[in-house]
């Protein structure tokens, strides 16, 4: 081990290709499906469907363990790296549309993390069929953000047929509406839904649930109409006793006097918080961009090196974006690292999270502002990244949230030490 | 590849150095800060670990090899037990690594053996002037060429060890560009201060002004490579060592918030603190990222280096700001006495905006 920055080669040639989908599927169509925000941008969905099917990337379904070559050198893994960078430059193209990028996001990755070998092909197999496939994550309740523990759906085990019954209303759900109904270009879905399978419990009765698409007594009761990430549906859930098989819980069916099952949904997180922030940084980087070629079309280049008193404030504003964002992306990359290499980083999971929420909305407002006219403009992409960068700060757990998670783990704390 | 652990040398000197930092910088830097004088023996001993000794070829009488990253691990390191330590401890670097940089074949073979291979000497460099728009790139010093030699002209300040230096690398303006020139400290014309700089920190390290009054230097004393590299291991230096200050007031801090009590409570169990905590502790994490990358493209001859080195010193001169008044934010009434650290930390920390080229990594 050494310290090194050369971003490896798998990477590069990857961040190619993606480049190309970005400028050819993804921004042409951006201010289209912001502007039409209940339409479903099913072309740049069946393209990234058939090219991650041909490529094998971003599946989540086990893979066949390949027989290892001795003679061959270990390359050391760089999957999560891969994905942040995916993930980077995709939402570069346009973050509304990354979040229909087909493929179970959150919710296959619920089951990736906590299901078992059988569940796992079962349920995730689909997302390499003919057409593009969702999932979804169900935990936000309209009580429930933030503190999951106040979940009020409940989950009821009937032992006369041996399901779970499901009752209550999820609110928030990112592709819902995709991966509960069946459209004629798309597969059948699921959704994971958080529910307590004993109340008293509280967080140790929390259990996840895979409902697949078609199942009686779930039904999507409400689409949002967003600030930004319009490409991305946002839905409400109703559950009214929903069936499923008892083989649907995602872990223990028991209910044991500790919370490891809900620790293991927020072990999920872990892993993808650095994920989301690179989103945030795809956005950050497109709205610099931006600015920087309209400078550029005015002549008016940045003067590096000078010392601070000397910049004029638009060199200042720029360079100060460019720390950020870079320094940003670097924290990202050292999360992803750690988690390739199987280090515990919750700490800098989070701490990347937070900080990709606060840069991105700095960022992006910073942008529009030093644009002036032409920022504030639908002419334009930037005013729909401010838009869309937004999020960013919330989503995946709120900049506070994770603020606090960087907290406890920096000073050593437990949730109760630190409320 | 990415990778963010350092290498097996890499963690030794580092360990090395965190001791030193910790058991002798630390440990004296209230005295000398308050007595504007470091204990006999506390330099030398730094200097005796062999940091710049190890980035030297054996060719140049060093045993081992110029890095800029394994120099950026260091100076956080020595900065985190006390800047004023750390910068007095490389104070030679300011020498010797501009010569390596940007200096001739022999240049190298003259100048830099005896001052790596004795024991600490006060060898310097002076390169800021005192006015508000200094500008490194941009110098009011001239060296104008007369017959074999260059003249050199010109007022400089905050210049480490002047009066006891043997020699020092003076940077002056040559038709619009920075260069150094290696001046023997004996050169006719060139006078330091009687008296040394007084700042609102770094007290223990004399700093003085020089004047250079034609003082005339041959033209084989010219270093003419690109001043461009030196400037940039100079902002990597400085974004470290912002690193290691701001770092040792963020612990100081935690470890006073676990202990303070305040409603019946630890005050760092208040969101209010705990959340400055968090941020500090990011500010300080992404500074670091950016330095060591910088300090990487440095190594590796990435053709964005020079500017990486630019924006992690930037970046690093407002997150030590931020992160140092916080430390003394963080203990209330407590971090203004000067019994607490973290007050001067915090006057370190606004030095770092003034520091340009007073360390080199």
């Amino acid at each position: 081990m050494t310290i090194e920055f050369e971003t490896p080669k798998p990477i590069v040639q990857q961040q190619y290709v993606l480049k190309t989908v970005a400028d050819n599927m993804m921004r042409p169509h951006s201010r289209y499906f912001d502007e039409n925000e209940q339409e479903i941008p099913w072309d740049y969905i069946t393209f990234m469907h058939q090219a991650m099917k041909a490529s094998g990337a971003g599946s989540l379904a086990p893979k066949e363990k390949k027989k290892e070559d001795p003679g061959k050198p270990k390359h050391p893994p760089i999957s999560y790296q891969l994905l942040a960078h995916m993930m980077e430059i995709i939402s570069w193209g346009d973050v509304g549309m990354y979040l229909v990028t087909p493929g179970g996001g959150l919710g296959a990755a619920a089951v990736q993390a906590a299901g078992s070998d059988e569940q796992k092909k079962k349920f995730l197999a689909r997302f390499m069929g003919d057409k593009p496939t969702f999932a979804a994550m169900c935990m936000t309740e309209a009580g429930a953000g933030s503190d999951t523990s106040a979940i009020r759906s409940t989950a009821v085990l009937d032992k006369q047929t041996n399901e779970w019954v499901l009752n209550g209303e999820k609110i928030f759900v990112t592709a819902g509406d995709k991966s509960l109904t069946q459209y004629e270009q798309s597969g059948k879905g699921f959704v994971v839904i958080w529910a307590s399978i004993d109340p008293e419990a509280g967080r140790a009765g929390m259990r996840s649930f895979v409902v697949e698409a078609g199942t009686p007594g779930i039904k999507v009761s409400k689409k949002e109409h967003k600030m930004g990430i319009r490409a991305s549906d946002t839905v409400s859930i109703v559950m009214q006793d929903c069936r499923v098989p008892f083989e649907n819980i995602l872990g223990n069916p028991t209910v044991e006097k500790t919370t490891k099952g809900f620790k293991g949904a927020m072990a999920t997180f872990d892993a993808t918080r650095p994920l989301v922030a690179a989103t945030g940084i795809g956005v950050a980087r497109a709205a610099l961009e931006f600015v920087q070629e309209k400078l550029t079309e005015e002549g008016i280049e940045i003067r590096y090196g000078l010392p601070r008193n000397k910049l004029t404030t638009i060199e200042r504003d720029i360079i100060d974006m460019e720390v950020m964002i870079r320094s940003t992306w670097l924290m990202i990359l050292k999360a992803v690292w750690m988690a390739d290499n199987r280090k515990p980083n919750a700490l800098e999971s989070s701490m990347s999270k937070v900080k990709a929420g606060d840069v991105v909305t700095r960022v992006t407002q910073k942008a529009v502002e030093i644009m002036g006219p032409l920022g504030y403009s639908r002419e334009f992409l930037l005013e729909k990244w401010f838009r869309d960068a937004k999020i960013t700060d919330i989503y995946e757990g709120t900049g506070q949230i994770n603020r606090l998670v960087v907290a406890r783990n920096l000073l050593g704390y437990r949730g109760s030490q630190l409320r | 590849m990415y990778s963010f652990e350092p290498n097996e040398e890499q963690k030794m000197l580092i360990d090395a150095v965190s001791r030193y930092a910790e058991n002798d910088l630390r440990a004296s830097a209230e005295e000398a800060e308050e007595g504007k004088k470091f204990p006999d023996g506390l330099i030398e001993k730094g200097w005796e670990m062999g940091i710049l000794q190890a980035s030297i070829p054996e060719v140049y009488g060093g045993f081992g090899e110029y890095s800029s990253v394994t120099g950026v691990l260091a100076a956080e390191e020595l900065a985190y037990g006390d800047l004023a330590g750390a910068m007095a401890v490389m104070t030679p670097n300011l020498f010797v690594l501009p010569i390596l940089l940007a200096g001739s074949e022999e240049q190298k073979m003259e100048f830099i053996p005896p001052v790596i291979e004795m024991e600490w000497k006060a060898f310097t460099a002076a390169l800021i002037e005192p006015s508000f728009d200094f500008d490194a790139t941009d110098l009011k010093t001239t060296a104008t060429v007369e017959g074999d030699d260059y003249l050199l002209s010109g007022h400089k300040t905050y210049v480490p060890y002047a009066a006891e230096a043997e020699a020092m690398i003076v940077y002056a303006n040559v038709d619009g560009l920075t260069q150094g020139f290696i001046v023997p400290a004996e050169s006719d014309g060139l006078v330091v201060g009687e008296e040394r700089n007084k700042l609102m920190s770094l007290n223990a390290l004399p700093f003085y002004d020089v004047r250079l009054n034609d003082v005339r230097v041959p033209k084989a004393n010219r270093l003419e490579g690109d001043f461009e590299a030196a400037l940039a291991a100079s902002r990597v230096a400085l974004a470290a060592l912002a690193v290691g200050v701001a770092k040792a007031s963020l612990d100081y801090a935690i470890e006073y918030a676990k202990e303070r009590e305040v409603f019946g409570v630890k005050v760092a169990q208040k969101q209010a603190i705990a959340f400055m905590l968090a941020e500090m502790a990011m500010e300080i994490e992404a500074s670091r990222m950016l330095t060591w990358e910088a300090a990487w493209k440095l190594d590796n001859d990435k053709d964005d280096a020079f500017k990486a080195a630019y924006l992690a010193a930037t970046g690093a001169i407002d997150m030590v700001m931020m992160v140092t008044d916080r430390g003394v934010q963080v203990l209330g009434g407590h971090g203004y006495i000067r019994e607490h650290p973290v007050e001067r930390w915090m006057r370190n920390g606004r030095g770092f905006a003034t520091f340009t080229g007073l360390a080199i990594v």
